[in-house]
């Protein structure tokens, strides 16, 4: 017996050094500061501790033997930025062969070489939100990423606290992927409504009969056949039962409004809604029931669904007391969030407290990590940036950025080549004149070769 | 007597109607010109320094006159204490007005059939009602270069300014030939051509290209010796080109390019303007020799190749202005033209300066498309095209407060502005009458 104790308790270690190994964590002592807390109100000339990977104090005057000092007098402190709308660092986006697609996973095509992530870093950014395309009503599940650039290994750019998430696309893509591209349903925004409502319903049979089956299997004696899982069925129940939150790439107040109301009806509250165009139509009723909405600082005019935008979105949708945040779903914008939340000071002039959030704590809201990251407080994962200038400014300059206490990005050290690998094929570099920047449709353009380039110069 | 009262009571009925249509609520607030006195404002002139507590006095288009204690006399006179004034901000190369929604073809005016359409004129295509340019100028960009894109030879683009409701309201007196210089760099990430295919193509445009310039300095040559030409619409605009009539703005971006295009530009002995120039800065030393003005951007851009250093295209524009090169920025947008502010501040706080990335959206614009004689600066006899914000204009949180173009304070609302205003506070809420 007490062997086997001690066996149990050496497995028992070993499982926890072996967590510990997978992903580096660091310590470090940031000294004073500017530090922008997010929650907490600005503090100037503040220090920040951070032992193994998570701050362990904020405060004046701190000292800690054996660990690397930096002195960030005249500098800005910010938790790391988080952007809840990226495709970086995948190899696929689109499973664009069935308008409900809930078995995909995002997790399966991870690129950990993806430069993208280094030019994310060097722009403040430590958390992304590695989300399947728009092509489907129902998408595939979406993984939270942290930047821990520098492996090889996929896995270790998983951030494994976060809960699931999966991807629903409404109005115009899945309309013109499965409605114009294959004649399938949806083709109008109420087959949209109808294929996610068919789901759910779907979904409900698919989980009684396996509570039958387990009930059934509770009976002694009892040899029922079990029914043939499936993940795709599975899913959709993981969604009824509160597990996955769904983030709806969306434009358009009544699509909105139709989603908002499927969910209400199937007691769905764990939906944000992304792009968002039109969200500030319908701001009190995103308010009420849904976790808020990811919206484009000034995006508009590049499809007919957000013709009508405005610039004053995040303005409106903040002050309506929505859960607002700003995101890319793009390699190029992501290297600016910083400056694409200032916007919201242009136009709808919100304070800095609430620009900030935009980008840190509300995005960590919506993806369901706020009790770890999105502020600078005691107990928090270390991710962090240093600022030259205020970061909501045009002329902030982002220095330093870490990642659980591990310093990813340093602009004084910053090596112009910083590929992981060169590919064997790439004999001559290739020269890119722009980042494809809107990529919820990558991977479903040979549907429409026919519709002439232009169509996906601007296609979210 | 009795006739008369009939006379009235007849007009009071016809005056019915017109009644009736004033019962429309609120008001629709036009541009207007006139005499305006901007007054106590920090004057930014760009070629003169900074005014402190200066005004500026507009009258029939024009600045009369830029100083200290003017006074206003019959001028409507505006506050501008604690606030600054600009002149317009000069975007180097944009679609705005050439399109109105991007993906719809129906809406899209900036492309033409075919490789070679040099007389294909963007000022035509303008569309001076695009719901895109009031939201535009109210962020102090006043004035915009429309740039054909496609073929070789895409059209002509025109400088354009923002207010007026026809074409030749808003021309502001420049116009220049596009050529898109053959290209060895794939047009964007998704641009899967084999490295053999780009060179082909590559080769056979300069090829084309040899073949119509030859042509074309053909058609100059038999035409300034007085010969019976044919029709040929397309020479017609290249020979303005040999003839020193109309520049060349010549889109190139790889650093491979930009040299080749550099040779063939001398080559020819044409005035040209380099745009795009997105590895200006491999070789800024080349353009700053052959004196080539460039127009660069968007800053707001991924480097060009995947070992670049991640700031390559925020740095371009002030390596090149280091150099010696003449820079001015473009947004390359359409709808978001409005953040060429932006790009010009991303330009200075990556080395490019604050002073420098002004001129480049400024004189240096209104220099290089040969209008700073009436644009680019606050000068007295130059056109009132400024604007008044809260403070520096690349700033992000700066609220642009007045804009003037031609003279014509335009009103700062657009359909953006209109949504705030009508959903900010909606009504309904998301309870209907207790519901």
């Amino acid at each position: 017996m007490k062997k086997l104790k001690y066996i149990l308790i050496s497995f028992l270690m070993l499982a926890v050094l072996f967590a510990k190994a997978q992903t580096p964590k660091g310590s470090v002592l940031i000294k004073n500061a500017t530090v922008l807390t997010i929650t907490n109100g600005t503090l100037e000339e503040t220090d920040v501790l951070v032992e193994n990977g998570v701050i362990k104090s904020i405060g004046k005057n701190l000292t800690a033997a054996n660990v690397q000092t930096i002195d960030a007098k005249g500098k800005y402190l910010m938790p790391g930025i988080i952007d809840a709308h990226s495709h970086v660092a995948l190899d696929a986006v689109n499973e664009a062969t069935a308008p409900i697609t809930s078995e995909v996973r995002m997790a399966d095509v991870v690129d950990p070489y993806d430069i993208g992530l280094y030019r994310a870093l060097a722009g403040g950014v430590t958390i992304s939100h590695a989300m399947h395309g728009s092509a489907n009503a129902i998408g595939g599940q979406n993984i939270t990423l942290k930047h821990r650039y520098g492996s090889g290994n996929p896995e270790d750019l998983f951030m494994k606290e976060a809960p699931r998430t999966i991807k629903f696309a409404l109005g115009e893509n899945p309309t013109r992927v499965h409605g114009r591209g294959n004649g399938n349903q949806p083709r109008s925004r109420m087959g949209v409504e109808a294929v996610i409502r068919n789901g759910f319903n779907e979904a409900i049979q698919y989980k009684k009969t396996w509570d039958t089956y387990n009930a059934a299997l509770k009976q002694k004696g009892a040899t029922p056949v079990p029914p043939k899982y499936d993940t795709r069925l599975q899913t959709l129940v993981d969604i009824l039962d509160g597990k996955v939150i769904i983030h709806c790439h969306s434009y358009r107040a009544d699509e909105i409004y139709a989603l908002i109301n499927t969910c209400r009806d199937f007691g769905i509250t764990n939906i944000v809604f992304s792009h968002v165009n039109e969200g500030f139509k319908v701001a009190p009723e995103l308010a009420a029931y849904t976790m808020g909405a990811s919206v484009f600082a000034d995006w508009w005019a590049y499809k007919f669904e957000v013709y009508y935008s405005t610039a004053y979105n995040a303005a409106i949708l903040t002050e309506n007391g929505v859960i607002t945040s700003i995101n890319s779903d793009s390699g190029e914008l992501i290297r600016h969030l910083y400056h694409e939340a200032g916007k919201a000071q242009r136009y709808g002039q919100l304070d800095d407290e609430q620009t900030l959030a935009l980008i840190t704590i509300n995005p960590a809201k919506q993806l369901g990590i706020a009790d770890k990251v999105g502020s600078i407080e005691e107990g928090k994962q270390a991710d962090l940036v240093i600022f030259e200038g205020h970061p909501l400014s045009v002329y902030a300059i982002p220095q330093m950025t870490f990642v659980d206490g591990v310093k990813y990005f340093d602009i004084n050290e910053d090596d112009n080549d910083k590929r992981l690998r060169v590919s064997a094929t790439d004999i001559i570099e290739p020269i890119f004149l722009k980042e494809h920047d809107h990529k919820c449709m990558h991977g479903v353009d040979f549907f429409f070769t026919n519709f002439g380039r232009n169509l996906f110069e601007h296609g979210h | 007597m009795k006739n008369l009262k009939n006379i009235l009571y007849i007009f009071c009925l016809l005056m019915i109607p017109f009644m009736a249509k004033a019962q429309f609520d609120g008001e629709f607030i036009k541009p207007r010109n006139g005499k305006f006195l901007l007054q106590n404002a920090t004057i930014q002139t760009v070629t003169n320094g900074i005014i402190e507590n200066g005004s500026v006095l507009i009258v029939n288009g024009k600045i009369e006159a830029v100083g200290k204690n003017l006074l206003a006399g019959d001028a409507e006179v505006i506050d501008c204490t604690g606030q600054f004034i600009y002149p317009g901000l000069m975007d180097g190369g944009s679609r705005l007005g050439l399109v109105e929604v991007n993906s719809l073809p129906e809406t899209q005016d900036f492309a033409e059939i075919g490789q070679v359409t040099p007389n294909m004129q963007a000022l035509v295509a303008v569309n001076p009602n695009s719901i895109a340019i009031p939201v535009t100028r109210v962020s102090g960009v006043t004035t915009t270069l429309a740039v054909p894109s496609g073929g070789l030879f895409p059209g002509t683009a025109a400088l354009i300014n923002l207010n007026g409701y026809t074409p030749d309201q808003m021309y502001a007196g420049f116009k220049g030939v596009v050529l898109n210089f053959p290209s060895s760099a794939r047009r964007s990430t998704w641009d899967r051509r084999s490295d053999e295919d780009i060179k082909k193509e590559s080769e056979k445009a300069q090829k084309t290209l040899n073949e119509i310039w030859e042509r074309a300095i053909t058609y100059h040559q038999l035409k300034e010796a007085n010969a019976e030409l044919q029709f040929y619409p397309e020479m017609e605009q290249l020979a303005k080109v040999i003839a020193g009539e109309l520049p060349l703005l010549v889109e190139v971006n790889a650093a491979s390019d930009i040299v080749a295009a550099i040779d063939w530009i001398q080559s020819k002995n044409v005035k040209a303007i380099l745009t795009g120039v997105a590895e200006g800065w491999r070789v800024a030393d080349k353009i700053a020799e052959a004196k080539l003005p460039v127009v660069a951007g968007p800053m707001l851009s991924i480097p060009t190749r995947q070992s670049d250093r991640y700031d390559a295209a925020y740095t371009n524009p002030g390596k090149m202005a280091k150099a010696g090169v003449k820079v001015v920025i473009r947004s390359n947008d359409a709808e978001n033209t409005r953040n060429l502010p932006f790009n010009a501040g991303f330009a200075a706080a990556y080395g490019m300066g604050k002073e420098e990335a002004l001129k480049s959206v400024t004189i240096n614009a209104a220099e290089v498309f040969g209008v700073a004689d009436r644009l680019g600066s606050i000068e007295t006899g130059k056109d009132a095209t400024l604007f008044v914000s809260t403070g520096d204009p690349f700033e992000t949180k700066t609220q642009i407060s007045h804009v003037f173009i031609d003279g014509y304070r335009v009103p700062m609302s657009n359909r953006h502005i209109k949504l705030y205003q009508e959903f900010l506070e909606r009504s309904p809420g998301l309870e209907k009458n207790g519901n």
